[in-house]
């Protein structure tokens, strides 16, 4: 039987992005999604079963006696009320992509009902996330965020922009070299030539966090921002980042933001903000990202182009389109491991 | 007609073939379930058909499958004729397990002990005789749910009426059975009334016995004395009648609770009798809880907020609820209020329910405007926005007259955040 809270149900299937504020813990957030789901489906009951009883009424217009005689009627059954059966929906999946510490705030991707299955498969497969650190030079903390216990204090003014370039690219070099150690590629042949090219490398199977992209955005001592795009990351480990920046540059910077702007093809445009957590808005944002939930279903291991040397970030800006081709084109690159290639070389 | 399979081969009451003498076995052996049944029905005053119902069955005179009948006869309007009918056997219109045994003992008499006679299944009997077959209850014994009870038992028929919530009250241990077991007219009925005689309002009485279902078990003379002792602290009925549906549990907590609440309270805040009674009746919970995080509280705010006593006294009567507001939450609001927007301790206590609002939504709000540059909280400045603007106003209302922007805006500014 399908009333219309069954029908609103089975619609709440797919992905979508949420903005999660700073400051709240990620499953607080999953909480009152959940919680708003579920208000908005047990809003209409079912209508109750009807069940027999025979009532006392009386015998009607034909006799002229007022015996009241037994007569069955369908009168709904108070064991369906609901107020004794209690809320016909007492749990929604939904499900959570990659996690968001608290402090943090940005794109958070969620999933309803069966695509839930997908979202480990987005998990697992190597798209790459947009971040934003905002640090500030002068002190170092025991958790390297500007709310914690104060370690250290030192002075910046010798820190130039310059330097800061320079300390950036020298991170960014170490960065590229583990990504093509981890990418089990083997630099010498044309094939990873030509991924290398077209920035298709990443890192394969477990591999400790790896930034493809990173570059300075704003710089006034003693806030700076930087814009990172990485793989396999954790929020403490980029504010670490800001941290051996800061030793690099031989003073001490501490993490006072980390933003997430881009979780794969989320994007900050897209994510529901806190007034929008209600069941219209969720189903618009799912029907919204139907066409991105189907490349994902789809292609084996989800891709994303990533943005390697400094010059392609500069064309940051247009990153979006290039997103959309790479969904058009779906190109799928024969991934050959290095001993066949050593053996089609002899 | 819901009739099982067997019991539509019992007809005849009282007269057995030895055909049936294997059924009627079969069926021996769910006396005990009935008697258990009957015992978790009847109110624990009335003894009678326990024992009535087991003596029915060993003489093999057990007239089953009638019950069934029975019990879909009743009708809710006419469970009130019940007790008034016990006597009249031909009557089965009503059921009640009462009326059972009561039948039962006229027919013992009838039926000599050995004379153990069944009608063959196929005999036709007329429909007098049809109407009085007893049909066993299906009643389980034991059940998770109040679903199997509900139909049949008049208190929770009429607490689902009122607007009950017996789902919630099923899942806290021990209340579904003692709501089964509690009798309309002797328990229930009287307490409703004494509320409704207070001036409680049928619409709340529902969600008030949802939150406390053991005012039906508190005896009526408590209930009075409390209420009277309300009364004569000069509490008047409208605000007793409001504070009982505002804190359910208040009438469970006894005389001197309430006294040494009242008294703490006149004496900590330093406040006159009638705030006293103001804040009291506002915030009723305030005599219901324990007073230690109230007092925890207290001191937060003295010490490490550092507001003046007379301060504190003018807060806690505006906003009674930061008595018993989280420390840990009013501690962020408060350092982000007074460090980061930069509002003296003054202004604060002049406009106390931002120490009420969501932090979040504060925190957005207050950097909003610093954005557009239209952060002033001081009143002497031309573009003052107060403290109670900035947090009580909706998004939409917020966004065109105190920040003079757009909905799209603050959300765009929002995802920056």
């Amino acid at each position: 039987m399908s009333t219309q809270a069954v029908r609103l149900f089975r619609k709440l299937d797919g992905l979508f992005a949420v903005y999660k504020p700073q400051g709240v813990h990620w499953k607080l957030v999953r909480d009152t999604i959940e919680s708003n789901l579920l208000k908005e489906l047990n809003s209409c009951p079912p209508p109750p079963r009807l069940a027999v009883q025979f009532q006392l009424l009386s015998s009607g217009e034909n006799s002229s006696s007022t015996d009241l005689t037994l007569s069955p009627s369908m009168v709904p059954s108070l064991a369906d009320h609901p107020q004794v059966t209690g809320p016909q929906f007492r749990k929604v999946h939904v499900g959570i992509g990659h996690r968001l510490d608290a402090f943090s705030s940005g794109v958070l991707v969620l999933g309803l009902g069966k695509t839930n299955g997908l979202l480990e498969r987005l998990c697992k497969s190597h798209v790459t996330r947009d971040y934003t650190l905002e640090g500030e030079f002068g002190k170092a903390t025991d958790n390297f965020c500007h709310t914690g216990r104060v370690v250290e204090r030192t002075t910046y003014d010798h820190v130039t922009q310059d330097k800061l370039e320079r300390v950036l690219a020298m991170i960014q070099g170490a960065n590229q070299k583990a990504l093509i150690m981890y990418s089990q590629v083997d630099l010498q042949t044309q094939e990873a030539y030509e991924l290398a090219l077209k920035g298709l490398l990443y890192p394969h199977g477990k591999s400790p966090p790896v930034l493809t992209g990173l570059r300075c955005i704003h710089f006034k001592p003693p806030h700076f921002t930087l814009e990172v795009q990485c793989v396999n990351e954790t929020q403490k480990y980029l504010r670490k980042l800001i941290h051996e920046v800061g030793l690099e540059l031989r003073t001490t910077a501490v993490c006072s933001g980390v933003r997430r702007a881009r979780d794969g093809p989320f994007k900050v445009e897209n994510a529901l903000t806190r007034q929008q957590w209600t069941t219209d808005n969720i189903t618009q944002a799912i029907a919204q990202f139907r066409s991105t939930t189907r490349k994902i279903r789809k292609s084996g291991i989800y891709r994303q182009t990533a943005a390697i040397s400094n010059t392609s970030i500069q064309e940051h800006k247009i990153k979006g389109h290039d997103d959309a081709q790479n969904f058009s084109g779906g190109t799928m690159v024969d991934r050959v491991s290095p001993e066949t290639r050593d053996e089609e070389r002899t | 007609m819901h009739l099982c399979q067997r019991c539509v081969f019992v007809f005849r009451c009282g007269r057995m073939s030895p055909a049936l003498q294997q059924s009627a076995r079969i069926l021996h052996q769910r006396s005990h379930d009935i008697r258990s049944t009957a015992a978790l029905l009847q109110p624990s005053h009335n003894p009678l058909p326990v024992h009535d119902l087991s003596q029915k069955y060993n003489i093999e005179t057990w007239r089953p499958c009638g019950m069934h009948l029975r019990a879909l006869s009743s009708s809710v309007q006419n469970n009130s004729s019940d007790l008034t009918q016990k006597k009249d056997e031909k009557h089965c219109v009503a059921y009640d397990s009462s009326d059972l045994h009561q039948e039962s003992l006229s027919d013992i008499h009838n039926i000599g002990l050995d004379a153990v006679v069944r009608p063959s299944p196929f005999q036709e009997i007329c429909e007098e005789e049809a109407v009085r077959i007893q049909v066993p209850s299906s009643l389980p014994p034991v059940s998770f749910t109040l679903r199997p009870y509900v139909d049949k038992s008049e208190t929770l028929n009429k607490l689902v009426q009122l607007g009950v919530d017996l789902w919630k009250l099923e899942q806290r241990p021990n209340v579904g059975s003692m709501l089964v077991k509690l009798d309309f007219h002797a328990d229930v009925a009287p307490r409703l009334l004494f509320l409704k005689d207070l001036g409680v309002e049928e619409s709340k009485l529902g969600s008030l016995l949802t939150k406390n279902p053991f005012i039906l078990t508190e005896s009526l003379e408590n209930l009075e004395t409390r209420v009277a002792y309300l009364r004569s602290k000069k509490f008047s009925a409208q605000s007793v009648a409001a504070m009982v549906s505002k804190a359910p549990y208040l009438l469970n907590f006894s005389v001197e609770r309430l006294d040494n609440r009242l008294g703490f309270f006149q004496q900590q805040l330093g406040l006159s009798f009638e705030k006293t009674q103001n804040l009291v009746s506002r915030l009723p919970k305030l005599l219901c809880g324990s007073l230690e995080p109230v007092k925890e509280n207290l001191k937060v705010c003295e010490l490490e907020f550092g507001f003046r006593e007379n301060e504190i006294r003018h807060i806690v009567t505006t906003v009674p609820k930061v008595l018993l507001a989280n420390k840990r939450k009013l501690s962020q609001i408060f350092d982000f209020v007074h460090n980061t927007m930069g509002i003296p301790h003054s202004l604060i206590a002049k406009f106390p329910q931002v120490l009420n609002a969501k932090f979040l939504r504060i925190r957005e709000r207050h950097l909003f405007l610093e954005y557009l540059s239209r952060a002033q909280y001081q009143p002497s400045h031309p573009s003052y926005i107060s403290l109670d603007r900035l947090v009580f106003l909706p998004d939409d209302i917020f966004c065109s007259d105190v920040a003079l922007a757009s909905l799209e805006d603050f959300e765009q500014f929002q995802k920056t955040l």
